[in-house]
């Protein structure tokens, strides 16, 4: 593993020593700020200490991120493969337009998560949250998994404007109950057998991530969000 | 984080950091803080507000004014000479560097309204001294009175903001709180009067976004004699501040629910108390909501104000650590002058944050 110190480097410079590693794992220390680490590439394994800027793996194409503090706003923007997984919290606009791989994160997310989030043949994005949303959560999503887990049971576990204009994929709320208003646009029921299977692999794989007990996180009601067939904004989508 | 932030890679960047102790520092954290944020400007702006730096003028207005030439500088001073008394008159001083050209002129007045003429006027010494800075902004051609308060003071120019705080020689200041502002201007000139923090009185405010009102909000605000002269949206922002908690009286929160005033939608699910008064603030106060995207750090006397649009399209984190307080558009701001600051929190949009001197601190 080739160690690079981020400490008053640039985010050109940080970029151009990731891309150019001939050893695909690489750790990152001091980093504070640095914009776009790791966006569009794939085959590596980077470890990041500190705080990364914005569109950190952005379009990434099958790397693996581990970030051992909280992530900026827009990570994983339109990210294609791979995997980040945050020990912090995220800001704002997570995996905004992802169409494939996964992003697990530890704390809170800010708003706009999984906005536009698409699935295509075998591309499918997966996003779960260990603690709470901001609004907006899944707005005009259209393929993929969203998962809110509120660990820390706090009472809003989501905020305004829950899958506005949602008219694919799935929203998994683990809670008792839901506070915030949701729209018409989405159908809000408990989380079938078939759902609850679906959802257990990759809460398998997020509770290992972050040495959690599966047990623990499974053993509470879950909701899913789907689009709401007699949505009144179907027709203003193409019908294919 | 909508459309400005995904259409531009960059955006403005705010900062800001207090002791709510009062305990005084040096400026030059908060230019550190602001440098790590460098990608969100583009180089046509940055300044910075300190409060606490003028103890040994505490007592009295600081104007700090760009003139363009000495002909507006000669037309000003006997405009204060005329209307206030001058206890001390200097350069802001500067250090040459070669990222800041084309400097104005740029002094500082320590002044007090002369008492006879305050009296003759009948208005209350802040409506005296605002009353003067608009009358020098609009009719002396090349004077702009850029900061107003007591105790505190703006520093800007157009340039990257860590630039332009070692221009200033922020580091020799002394303060328990600071403001910070790094720019990118998208609708409007990039120059040094529009260069943030705008400030009236001790009120100053920096801004990240752009706001889509703002012509119906400057027309509001002109009738009640607020002339905007910078041509930048973030004027406006200070004035409406001004009006709302100084003339009318308003609290900060209270002014938050009117600038960024929550959806009729969600006003609809308030309990009938706080329904009652936010339909009340966005009614009475309709000309002064803000619509567009912006995170604004307001500075006052007794502490800094954090605030996001309602839709919250720009972003902001708070975090702490003792006595200290940051905010800041990225953690990682707030992480590069305190590794181990601690309870991150995001605002909502609409939220005000509000972070106060301890009570006692003078």
């Amino acid at each position: 593993m080739v160690t690079i110190d981020c400490l008053d480097k640039d985010y050109k410079e940080v970029c151009d020593l990731v891309r150019s590693s001939q050893d695909s794992d690489i750790k990152l220390k001091n980093v504070v700020g640095q914009r776009y680490i790791a966006a569009g590439i794939g085959g590596k394994n980077i470890k990041i200490e500190g705080v990364p800027g914005n569109a950190l793996g952005a379009y990434m194409d099958g790397s693996n991120i581990e970030v051992m503090a909280s992530v900026q706003d827009a990570v994983g923007d339109t990210m294609n493969e791979g995997k980040i997984i945050v020990h912090g919290s995220s800001g704002d606009a997570t995996g905004y337009a992802m169409r494939g791989g996964k992003i697990y994160i530890n704390g809170d997310a800010g708003y706009r998560t999984g906005i536009h989030m698409k699935a295509y043949k075998e591309k499918f994005p997966v996003i779960i949250i260990g603690g709470k949303v901001g609004s907006f959560l899944g707005e005009y999503m259209a393929g993929g998994i969203l998962v809110v887990l509120n660990l820390a049971g706090n009472k809003d576990i989501v905020g305004n404007f829950t899958g506005v204009g949602m008219h694919g994929g799935k929203i998994f709320l683990r809670a008792k109950e839901i506070t915030s208003p949701l729209p018409p646009q989405v159908k809000c029921e408990d989380a079938s057998e078939e759902d609850l299977k679906e959802l257990e692999t990759y809460l398998v794989e997020y509770a290992k991530d972050f040495n959690l007990n599966e047990k623990n996180i499974m053993d509470e009601h879950f909701f899913v969000l789907k689009p709401n067939s007699a949505n009144p904004y179907k027709r203003l989508y193409t019908a294919n | 984080m909508l459309e400005g932030q995904f259409r531009n890679p960059s955006g403005c960047a705010v900062a800001a950091m207090i002791s709510t102790k009062g305990r005084t520092f040096s400026g030059e954290d908060i230019i550190k803080s602001i440098a790590v944020m460098h990608d969100r400007s583009n180089g046509l702006g940055g300044g910075f507000a300190g409060y606490g730096i003028y103890p040994e003028y505490k007592d009295y207005y600081a104007f700090h004014v760009f003139y363009t030439d000495s002909i507006a500088k000669k037309q000003c001073e006997e405009f204060i000479e005329t209307y206030y008394d001058i206890v001390n008159l200097s350069k802001v001083p500067t250090r040459q560097i070669k990222e800041i050209t084309d400097a104005p002129l740029i002094w500082r007045y320590f002044v007090t309204p002369l008492k006879t003429k305050l009296d003759a006027a009948q208005l209350s010494e802040e409506e005296y001294v605002i009353r003067s800075v608009f009358k020098i902004n609009t009719q002396i051609d090349g004077a702009y009175i850029f900061s107003s308060g007591k105790n505190m003071g703006v520093f800007k120019a157009v340039g990257f903001p860590e630039d332009v705080g070692r221009f200033y020689m922020l580091e020799n200041y002394e303060g328990y709180s600071f403001t910070a502002h790094g720019r990118y201007p998208t609708n409007t000139p990039g120059w040094w009067g529009g260069a943030h923090p705008f400030s009236l009185l001790d009120l100053s405010v920096v801004h990240n976004g752009e706001i889509s009102s703002y012509d119906a909000n400057r027309r509001a605000m002109e009738m009640y004699g607020y002339k905007c002269t910078l041509q930048t949206d973030t004027e406006v922002i200070t004035y409406i501040l001004d009006y709302l908690t100084r003339r009318k009286g308003l609290t900060l929160e209270e002014s938050a629910g009117v600038i960024a005033a929550p959806f009729w939608e969600t006003i609809a699910r308030m309990p009938k108390d706080q329904r009652d008064k936010e339909t009340y603030l966005r009614n009475v106060f309709s000309s002064q909501l803000i619509t567009g995207p912006f995170s604004i750090i307001v500075g006052f006397k007794d502490g800094l104000m954090a605030l996001n649009d309602r839709l919250k399209l720009r972003s902001m984190v708070i975090a702490e650590k003792d006595d200290m307080k940051f905010i800041a558009s990225e953690e990682s701001a707030i992480r590069r002058i305190c590794k181990d600051a601690t309870n991150v929190y995001y605002p909502k949009g609409g939220e005000p944050v509000i972070i106060r001197l301890e009570k006692g601190v003078q």
